[in-house]
Formats: structure tokens, C-alpha cells, sequence
């Protein structure tokens, strides 16, 4: 028995090596092969940065990258401040009916995207909003707006409603109360509401996939048609790019906050 | 509405303006367009000037028989997918909550959860890189075995199994981490010193209390998996056929909107009757 448990961390260490090797070797092996000179990922590596020259000359990508960005700061703004006056109004007021609007956010997440990116094409193409650059970001919205309700509202259940009526009572306005008491205190789920946005947004596929129109598409949209068209390192290169781009903002924010660590 | 209507509507007028721009939003890009399905999938054709109701794209489903397999190896590979990601992620869970400590912690559950954030169409795409014949799987192989062999997985069914599972898994290691991290280490030391042994306390003491959160992952995982096409195309070729791809067929390629609406409907309900049945093992486990 103590030898068992003398040897069992070595092993639960040797076996999250494993887990990782999955996870990030594909990745590795796929950022090497952008700097591979052969176009058909043949081996023996030469090392060639040509993928990447070829990238900047690629207008379509990189107008496609900037669309990425733009939807996902915009997703990111929007979702941000309506996802958080939503959840202030659902933790302040009773009402009837809150528990229905609560049950509501549900849907957006437990429907998967194919059916919701399905069902948006239909309606926006019947109504005439049509499908382009405003009509993902609508959907991108929708989808974020649960993510950043759920997120705030569990930071609000830390919060204790006795301060917002001491501020009233010392004469805050509503505005007041909400921007110098309430705000800061629940900033950091207000923060990482918007990062599940911006992160909901960047990587969303599926439903940008059915709304995007030739000119007006994403990145992802993009990789895939390329990838459908035959696969070329330069994929390879701009997938590099992207990842390396999200892995560090994340670095970058996981220093702001403890993911995972003891609370 | 009776004798405590006052206070509550108060509090409606109070909140609406906070909940109304949320709300809308979700109404006019979810809920709306979900109503605008149902009716679309009972429509005849979807360009005819006077379009007629009908169930003809309903009867399809059930009177050509291809659907219905299909739906059904669709289920299965979500099933498939979800159990694979839970005997891998759990113990990578379990050892990160309770084998490391403090910083070494945080800094390794940060590592396995950073691929969520990467994009998940790249993910799929650089398994292509490993899998394909005179892939990195190929070379490896045969540089260390004796013999010779031939490793082309790419486009087959294995090939979305692991494309998927590879997509997947860090949604199972976080959410089991953060059930078993919300277990009290005084507890296993309880039943240790009462004399229970390693499997017991596995299956007595860890097992309920991480319930929940091995079940939050199965439906992470499960629901995305069965309405899934881009794995199935990219990685699956031919063996990638699953109902998925149909339905994203009726919306690119053959453009029979209302029988991908009816398609995705029937979708819909399946994962609702799924959901409804496991309903009572998600309350008991909450």
C-alpha cells in the first residue's frame, strides 16, 4: 500500500505527459510542416519561410483575418454590456416570470450550432436582413450573450446586495450605485464574460460558415474552403499564426487571473 | 399576480430595460429563427410563389431509410466520442486535482485547457499532418518497427474519432477538474483512516461527488459531436458520410432548404428526447 502510493504520482506525471503529447503534438507537427519546403508535406525537412511570404500576398486570408478580428472585438463589446445589464436586472428585481427568462439562456447553448446556423440562415435570408458581415455578427452575439450571462451572474452570486442598498441610502443614484460599487466589484466576471465572447466569436465556424457570402466571410470560413480545395502548407502557416495568436492572449490573461488554482 | 402583483410587476418595470436589449437580441438571432425552421421545414418548396404547408419533408425521413442510419451512426459516434473523452479525461482530471500541488497545478491545467482556445478547425486540420499516408504516424512507425507497415488513416472513420476526441477532451478535463477540486481532501483521508480501500473510496467517496461534473462534460461534448460536419469532411472522406453532412448538403449543395429544415428539426428533437432522458441522472446528480 505505500509503495502504491509512493508510486502513483509518478505515473498520474507520466500519464498527463501523455495527455499533452495528444494534445499538442498535431499542433506542433503542423506548425513545422509551414516552415517545410515541399508543398505536399514531404519529408525530408527543408526549411523555407516561402508559406508565409505567400500568406501576406494573399488578400483574400488576410481580409478574412481582419474580419475575424473585427467581428470578435464587436462580438466582445456588444455581448459584454448586454450580457451584464441583463444579468444586474436578473439578480436585483423579482419578477414572475424570471425563472422562464433564466431557463431561456439554456437554449442558445444546448442547441448545437448546425441547427442554430441553419435556422439563422433561414430567417435572416426570409426576412431580409440577408446573410454578410451583419448578419454573423448578429449570430455571434446570441451565441456570446449566454456564455457572458451565466459567467457575470455567477460572480454576482458573490456579491452582497446590502452594499448596493447602502450606497442608495447614502443618496447614489442608480447609475452611481451601479458604475462606482456595483462594477468594480464584479469586474473580474465581467472580464472573463468578454473573454468567453471574444473566444465564442474567433473560433466560431459553423454558424459564420452559413452566413458568409463570397466577399464577406471569415477566417475559419476561409481555412475551410481551402482545406476543401486541397490542402497547401499556406494553410499551415496562417493556422499557425492564429494559434500562437490565441494561445498567448490567453497566457496573457491567465495572468491576471488563477484558472484552476485554489479559490 | 394576486396578492403579491405589486411588488413583482415593480420589479419587471425596474428590470426590463436591463433585460430588454439581452432578451431581443436573443429573440430576433435564436428564437425567431428556430420558429422560422419549423414553419420552413413543412413548406412544399422554398422558392414557389403560393408555397403550400406539407409533411412530405417529414415523410422523407421516415420512407427513405439512408436518414435514419445515418442519424443513428451519428448518436453512436457522439456516444463513442464522449466515452473515449471520459476514460482519458477523468484521470487527467483526478491526477491534476489531486496528485499536483499550488503553482505546478495551475500551470498544467492552464496547458491542457489552452487548445480550447485555438481554433477548432485547425485543430482537426493539423491532424491531417499525422495521419495521412507518408504522414508523421507513417514515418514514426516505420523508423521504429522492424517491418514494414502502411499507416493511412486519413478519411476514415477512426480518423474522426480522434480528430473529434482530440477537439473535445479539454472540455471533460475542465469540467471534471473543477468537481474534483471542489472535493475536500479531509474526506478521502476519512475513509482511508476507517479502513476503506483504494477502489472503495474511488467509487463510494469520488465517483458521486464528481458526478456532476463528468455529466456537464458528456453534454458539452455530446451535443456538438452529433450535429457535427466540418470533422466528418475534413478528416473522414468518404467514411465521413454522417447526418450532419446532410443536412449542411441541403443548405450549400443541393439548396432543398425545407427538407435540411425538417432534417435539422428532427435533430432538435432527438437531442431534446436525449437530453429529457438523462434528465433524472443530471437532477439527482445536481
Amino acid at each position: 500500500m505505500i509503495r502504491a502510493s509512493a508510486f502513483l504520482p509518478g505515473l498520474g506525471r507520466f500519464y498527463i505527459g501523455l495527455v499533452l503529447a495528444f494534445l499538442y503534438l498535431p499542433l506542433v507537427i503542423m506548425a513545422a510542416m509551414s516552415f517545410n519546403a515541399s508543398p505536399f508535406y514531404q519529408l525530408p525537412f527543408e526549411s523555407t519561410t516561402h508559406w508565409y511570404v505567400a500568406l501576406a500576398n494573399d488578400d483574400g486570408l488576410i481580409a478574412a483575418t481582419f474580419n475575424s478580428l473585427k467581428i470578435a472585438i464587436l462580438t466582445t463589446a456588444i455581448a459584454t454590456v448586454l450580457g451584464t445589464a441583463a444579468s444586474l436586472g436578473l439578480f436585483r428585481y423579482e419578477f414572475t416570470g424570471k425563472r422562464l427568462l433564466q431557463a431561456l439562456i439554456v437554449p442558445p447553448i444546448a442547441i448545437p450550432w448546425l441547427i442554430s446556423g441553419t435556422a439563422m440562415l433561414i430567417f435572416f435570408f426570409g426576412t431580409g436582413i440577408g446573410r454578410g458581415l451583419h448578419a454573423i455578427l448578429l449570430g455571434h452575439v446570441a451565441l456570446a450573450l449566454p456564455y457572458v450571462i451565466i459567467v457575470v451572474s455567477a460572480r454576482l452570486q458573490t456579491f452582497s446586495r446590502d452594499l448596493e442598498d447602502a450606497a442608495a441610502s447614502l443618496g447614489a443614484s442608480a447609475w452611481q450605485t451601479t458604475w462606482k460599487v456595483t462594477l468594480p466589484l464584479i469586474a473580474p466576471g465581467v472580464i472573463a464574460g468578454g473573454l468567453f465572447a471574444f473566444a465564442v466569436s474567433f473560433d466560431q465556424f459553423v454558424v459564420s460558415y452559413f452566413l458568409a457570402t463570397p466577399g464577406q466571410t471569415t477566417l475559419p470560413v476561409e481555412i475551410y474552403a481551402a482545406i476543401r480545395k486541397g490542402f497547401t502548407p499556406e494553410i499551415n502557416a496562417v493556422s499557425t499564426i492564429i494559434i500562437v495568436f490565441s494561445m498567448s492572449l490567453m497566457l496573457v490573461v491567465s495572468r491576471f487571473f488563477r484558472f484552476g488554482g485554489d479559490h | 399576480m394576486a396578492v403579491t402583483g405589486m411588488t413583482r410587476t415593480n420589479g419587471l418595470k425596474k428590470a426590463l430595460p436591463l433585460l430588454l436589449p439581452a432578451y431581443g437580441w436573443l429573440t430576433l438571432a435564436i428564437f425567431l429563427p428556430l420558429s422560422a425552421m419549423v414553419y420552413f421545414s413543412l413548406l412544399t418548396t422554398m422558392s414557389s410563389t403560393t408555397p403550400s404547408l406539407t409533411l412530405a419533408n417529414y415523410a422523407a425521413f421516415f420512407s427513405d431509410p439512408l436518414y435514419a442510419v445515418l442519424l443513428l451512426r451519428s448518436v453512436k459516434l457522439a456516444l463513442l466520442v464522449m466515452m473515449i473523452c471520459v476514460v482519458i479525461g477523468f484521470p487527467a482530471a483526478y491526477v491534476l486535482a489531486k496528485i499536483f500541488k499550488g503553482r505546478a497545478r495551475e500551470a498544467i491545467f492552464l496547458i491542457v485547457i489552452l487548445p480550447f482556445w485555438s481554433n477548432s478547425l485547425v485543430r482537426v486540420f493539423s491532424w491531417s499532418m499525422v495521419l495521412r499516408e507518408g504522414g508523421i504516424l507513417d514515418v514514426v512507425l516505420n523508423a521504429i518497427l522492424p517491418f514494414k507497415v502502411s499507416v493511412d488513416l486519413m478519411y476514415s472513420y477512426p480518423a474522426v474519432v480522434i480528430g473529434l476526441v482530440h477537439s473535445y477532451l479539454p472540455y471533460m478535463v475542465l469540467t471534471c477538474y473543477l468537481s474534483l477540486q471542489a472535493i475536500d481532501d479531509a474526506l478521502i483521508d476519512a475513509a482511508r483512516s476507517l479502513g476503506a480501500s483504494r477502489t472503495t473510496i474511488l467509487r463510494r467517496v469520488i465517483a458521486p461527488l464528481a458526478l456532476p461534473g463528468v455529466l456537464a462534460g458528456s453534454a458539452l461534448i455530446f451535443i456538438p459531436v452529433i450535429g457535427s460536419f466540418m470533422e466528418p469532411r475534413i478528416l473522414g472522406g468518404r467514411g465521413g458520410t454522417l447526418y450532419g453532412t446532410v443536412i449542411e448538403d441541403q443548405f450549400t449543395a443541393v439548396y432543398n432548404w425545407p427538407l435540411g429544415a425538417a432534417l435539422s428539426f428532427i435533430l432538435l428533437a432527438v437531442v431534446l428526447a436525449i437530453l429529457l432522458a438523462a434528465a433524472p441522472v443530471l437532477r439527482k446528480a445536481a
